[in-house]
């Protein structure tokens, strides 16, 4: 029977066109049916394996959705407090300047209790790999205003919608930190389409090919529905995040090889 | 030397791998030294100044949970900014060594000595049930040897260790003894000597995950009870003190750091009065010396606890000794540091006259 099964089977090296990469742990995700989470954590996971880098790599997970990040990935985690991977990073890269460091943080996280660290890692230099996903709104806590909730946009502290003149306006963290000497490659990606997670997979790759060099930090943000958070199913908040996110975070190469590709706009448009 | 730079330099000689802090009065010279003496061109230690003292303790998180010997120093309203930190180290069961030299509070209070961060000290201070070990200086030698054996405990017992210093003890100069350098280790050591650090998942070995986080209750339960387990064990192995004149005494003074060394003073000016006085310091405030007080009670007529506070060692003088003996407290504060012979003015008249 399993002489059978043998010949029967088509798993040979040269038939594999895609393979499950095994720095990704073999357990359920605890992320909601299509979230964008799930794809960053294996398309990063993929990149470090084709690297050869799995271990000599250290990541650094936030509070928020992806606090549990260090239990899909099959590489050393540490957990940091609220917003303060940056500066676990920043101390670990210092110490072990020969391994990889990346954090993995979201916009409560990175763009409202974590802005100082995040603004001063950039700003020092550092040379980590920073992941940013920016889905506007607090997933975990049950869906809160975030820094970078839209103007008018829902969300259970602000059920009205986001009305600036209250509550201020969202923050363009990644326009921000590309204008700090410190920042080398500045980039906002997706992974809502199967092109925009090929294009953010080269980010990714092209960010720890340049911490081989310690150039200073390599941000990426990418823009991630929360269709939990937003109450759509997953089809609905992907449009809903090309029609709405994407005109306010436009994707693309903000800094390359520490050049401004573009300036970008600060200014809200309404 | 200062007292900021005995501790600094003692750090480098320990083989410390890495000082994350941020200025502050009365201790910023704790990181000028750093800075002056370049221990990064020469041991190879990082030293870094901050964004914030929040930066500072995460930085240490970040370096501790690689396994690597940290530390950091500030003062009073920089240690409360601290504390998240601290819990998440204690809860993630990570070495680290924190400098508090205090000054008065509450709030930006004064730059000048006090001891008013005890409380802070040695319950916790951060959030949950964790407790930090805590050694309080007297002296300028102590500051240097403090840092050696901070960082002792600390990895022994993989938990954050505070030296509960002063603005006093930082900024006075007296001489001192300094030990041999220790060489820093080399990461194939630290891989060794550390096996719960992240260093980069091998492929023979599961991945480590520095955390503080357990959402199962009974996981998170079982953590609580292994930390109780170990500061058992800290408060059976790990209490330290000092007593000075205390076999024939009939009064005690009970004070810590700089209050002790007042008080040595005080007891001088007593004993030629004609009061037999001791003087007990402890020298580890968590682990608090229970057993010793509780047996000095039985013998003494009474206890002075001076504290540069508004009372609160007294609170585990009196634990300790129970209601066996007449245990009062004497303070100032502020920035206020009690004069010798005010204290032996308290002594008689709160615990020989009252």
């Amino acid at each position: 029977m399993e002489e059978q099964f043998a010949k029967l089977d088509i798993r040979k090296d040269e038939n594999i066109v895609y393979k499950r990469t095994d720095l990704l742990v073999d357990r359920p995700l605890s992320y909601c049916p299509g979230c964008g989470h799930g794809v960053v954590h294996r398309i990063l996971m993929e990149t470090l394996e084709e690297m050869g880098i799995q271990d000599k790599t250290i990541g650094v997970s936030p509070v928020g959705c992806s606090v549990l990040a260090y239990d899909f990935m099959n590489i050393d985690m540490l957990g940091a407090a609220h917003g303060r991977a940056p500066a676990l990073a920043t101390a670990i890269k210092r110490m072990w300047p020969d391994l990889y460091v990346f954090t993995y943080q979201g916009d409560g996280d990175l763009a409202a209790i974590g802005t100082a660290e995040t603004i001063h890692a950039c700003n020092r230099g550092e040379h980590f790999v920073m992941i940013f996903i920016n889905n506007g709104i607090y997933g975990m806590t049950g869906g809160q205003m975030a820094p970078t909730t839209l103007p008018n946009m829902r969300s259970s502290t602000s059920p009205y919608g986001r009305d600036t003149n209250i509550m201020g306006y969202p923050l363009k963290m990644t326009e921000l930190v590309a204008q700090l000497p410190g920042t080398y490659y500045v980039t906002r990606q997706a992974v809502h389409t199967p092109s925009n997670v090929r294009k953010t997979k080269k980010a990714i790759r092209k960010a720890f090919e340049n911490e081989k060099n310690n150039t200073g930090i390599s941000f990426i943000e990418v823009v991630s529905n929360c269709n939990s958070g937003w109450k759509m199913t997953p089809v609905q908040s992907n449009k809903w995040m090309e029609d709405n996110m994407f005109p306010f975070f436009p994707l693309g190469d903000i800094k390359v090889d520490g050049k401004l590709v573009e300036q970008k706009e600060l200014v809200v448009k309404e | 030397m200062k007292g900021n730079e005995a501790v600094a330099e003692a750090a480098i000689r320990a083989g410390c791998d890495g000082y994350f802090g941020y200025p502050i009065t009365p201790q910023s010279e704790i990181m000028e030294y750093l800075m002056a003496v370049k221990p990064y061109e020469t041991t190879g230690m990082v030293v870094l100044q901050a964004e914030s003292e929040v930066a500072s303790i995460n930085m240490l998180y970040g370096g501790a949970g690689t396994g690597k010997m940290v530390m950091t120093s500030s003062s009073s309203p920089g240690i409360s900014l601290m504390q998240e930190g601290i819990s998440y180290m204690a809860g993630a069961e990570l070495p680290a060594l924190i400098v508090n030299v205090v000054r008065g509070g509450p709030g930006l209070g004064t730059i000048q000595p006090s001891q008013a961060d005890y409380f802070q000290a040695v319950k916790g201070g951060g959030h949950g049930d964790y407790k930090m070990i805590v050694l309080a200086p007297a002296s300028v030698q102590e500051m240097a040897d403090f840092a050696k054996l901070g960082f002792t405990l600390a990895f022994k017992y993989r938990t954050p260790v505070m030296i509960l210093s002063d603005g006093a003890i930082g900024q006075m100069m007296e001489k001192v003894d300094l030990f041999d350098p220790i060489p820093r280790r080399t990461d194939a050591e630290l891989i060794a000597q550390c096996p719960w650090a992240a260093t980069g998942k091998p492929k023979d070995r599961d991945h480590i995950i520095i955390t503080s986080l357990d959402l199962d209750p009974a996981g998170q339960e079982r953590v609580n009870l292994k930390l109780q387990a170990k500061y058992r064990q800290i408060e059976k192995d790990e209490v330290r003190y000092e007593m000075i004149s205390c076999d024939d005494a009939e009064y005690i003074f009970v004070a810590f750091g700089l209050s002790a060394r007042i008080c040595q003073k005080s007891m001088d000016l007593a004993r030629a009065k004609g009061i037999k006085v001791g003087l007990f310091r402890p020298i580890s405030l968590y682990p608090f010396p229970t057993n010793q007080i509780a047996e000095l009670a039985k013998k003494v007529k009474g206890m002075l606890v001076v504290e540069m506070n508004a009372g609160q060692m007294i609170e585990d003088v009196r634990l300790s000794a129970g209601c066996s003996v007449k245990i009062e407290h004497y303070g100032r504060f502020g920035g206020i540091i009690p004069a010798p012979d005010e204290v032996v003015r308290a002594l008689e008249k709160q615990i020989i006259g009252g």
